[in-house]
């Protein structure tokens, strides 16, 4: 049986098939993406006013790495163009310009989710401690483990933490004394102050649940349209040969897809990196 | 977008995405940029981050993804869409003054 309407469009819509299809999915993930922004928009005014981590149901600001951020943006913008590029070249009937673009499309996809993974990691090995006199401090650990906390402290025997804080770079970007700054950089502190110790995960804050749902769940996306990207910049491209106009028309709703994705990230830099 | 294009016509298609391309990293540098300076209000702050975030959105819907040359069937879906996301917002912005006000 063949599927009707995959190259000419329909008398009652004026499009091919898959063009409808791909934009009512892309409307049901307006929504999807809607709901989490208002998730957020709500848990960022039901936030307590101060400073963070001081106090702790006070909105995190600054943890996220601005420069990586806006490569990534860059990155993602870039693959917008060169995915519409691929498929302009088509309508050009120039595979092999095709086959660079689609190229480039997936090595900007690769390397958005390879900067993401990086920003996950620096996430999983960044902590905060609360000590027994109310002193709370962000840092690392020494070796940077990932996701320990005081159960891990406790399972590995580990008598004193050897704590790099955050204090320190401050104190280096701001140019005080190297005595202050050597006596910043490194502070052992003994397992039995510490009442609370967690890395940045979703767990340990609002701000970083909403973070990781929100990225991650883009990630999501980003990985799955470059996929369906592989496969016809793959496999899928021997369909050129046989039916051109109708794998000219794949390129398309791949793209609206890839261009969404974009779209949605466009949104989610501001609001979780500057405001 | 219209399905048939000439050489011609794809050739100009293509300027204007490229024009696209560097409005969107334009766009992007601005709204970096816009952190670094310190406004008194908050929601200033928020406006104008969201205000480019829309522009930086329409260009890339309206020219990347044919939005402004489309046929009115997609028009009919998103106007659709468009009202259940506003309405979503709406009710978000409700429900901001009923939240309750957690004191540090």
């Amino acid at each position: 049986m063949e599927i009707p309407y995959t190259v000419e469009a329909r008398k009652d819509t004026g499009l091919y098939n898959a063009k409808v299809g791909i934009w009512l999915f892309l409307a049901s993930e307006v929504m999807l993406f809607g709901a989490l922004f208002s998730s957020y928009i709500l848990l960022r005014v039901g936030a307590a006013s101060g400073d963070w981590p001081a106090i702790s149901l006070a909105w995190p600001h600054g943890l996220l790495n601005i420069p990586i951020g806006t490569f990534n943006t860059a990155v993602l913008i870039s693959s917008s163009i060169t995915v519409v590029m691929a498929w302009a070249s088509l309508k050009m009937h120039d595979f092999g310009k095709f086959k660079l673009y689609m190229g480039l499309t997936l090595l900007c996809a690769l390397g958005f989710v390879s900067i993401k993974t990086y920003e996950y990691h620096e996430k999983f090995t960044h902590y905060e401690v609360r000590l027994k006199d109310g002193k709370i401090m962000t840092g690392h650990i020494q070796g940077s483990p990932m996701f320990w906390d005081l159960k891990t402290l406790a399972d590995k025997k580990i008598t004193t933490l050897d704590f790099h804080p955050d204090a320190a770079k401050q104190a280096a970007k701001a140019g005080e004394a190297p005595a202050a700054k050597e006596h910043a950089k490194h502070a052992p502190i003994p397992v039995g102050e510490i009442t609370y110790l967690s890395s940045f995960v979703p767990k340990h804050h609002t701000f970083f649940a909403i973070y990781f749902t929100l990225t991650a769940l883009h990630a999501l996306h980003v990985i799955g349209g470059a996929l369906v990207m592989a496969f016809l910049w793959l496999p899928g491209a021997k369909m050129w040969k046989t039916d051109p106009e109708r794998f000219t028309n794949r390129v398309e709703t791949a793209g609206l897809f890839w261009h969404f994705v974009d779209l949605v990230w466009i949104f989610l830099f501001p609001v979780l990196y500057l405001l | 977008m219209s399905d048939n294009h000439s050489t011609a016509d794809l050739k100009k298609h293509i300027r204007t995405y490229m024009l696209v391309f560097l409005a969107l990293l334009v766009g992007t540098a601005i709204t970096v940029g816009l952190y670094y300076v310190h406004f008194e209000s908050v929601a200033l702050t928020v406006s104008i981050a969201m205000f480019v975030a829309s522009i930086k959105s329409f260009l890339v819907a309206g020219f990347f993804m044919h939005l402004i040359s489309e046929k009115k069937a997609i028009y009919a879906m998103l106007l659709t869409t468009a009202v259940f996301f506003v309405s979503l917002m709406f009710l978000t912005i409700w429900a901001m003054h009923d939240y309750p006000v957690i004191k540090p």
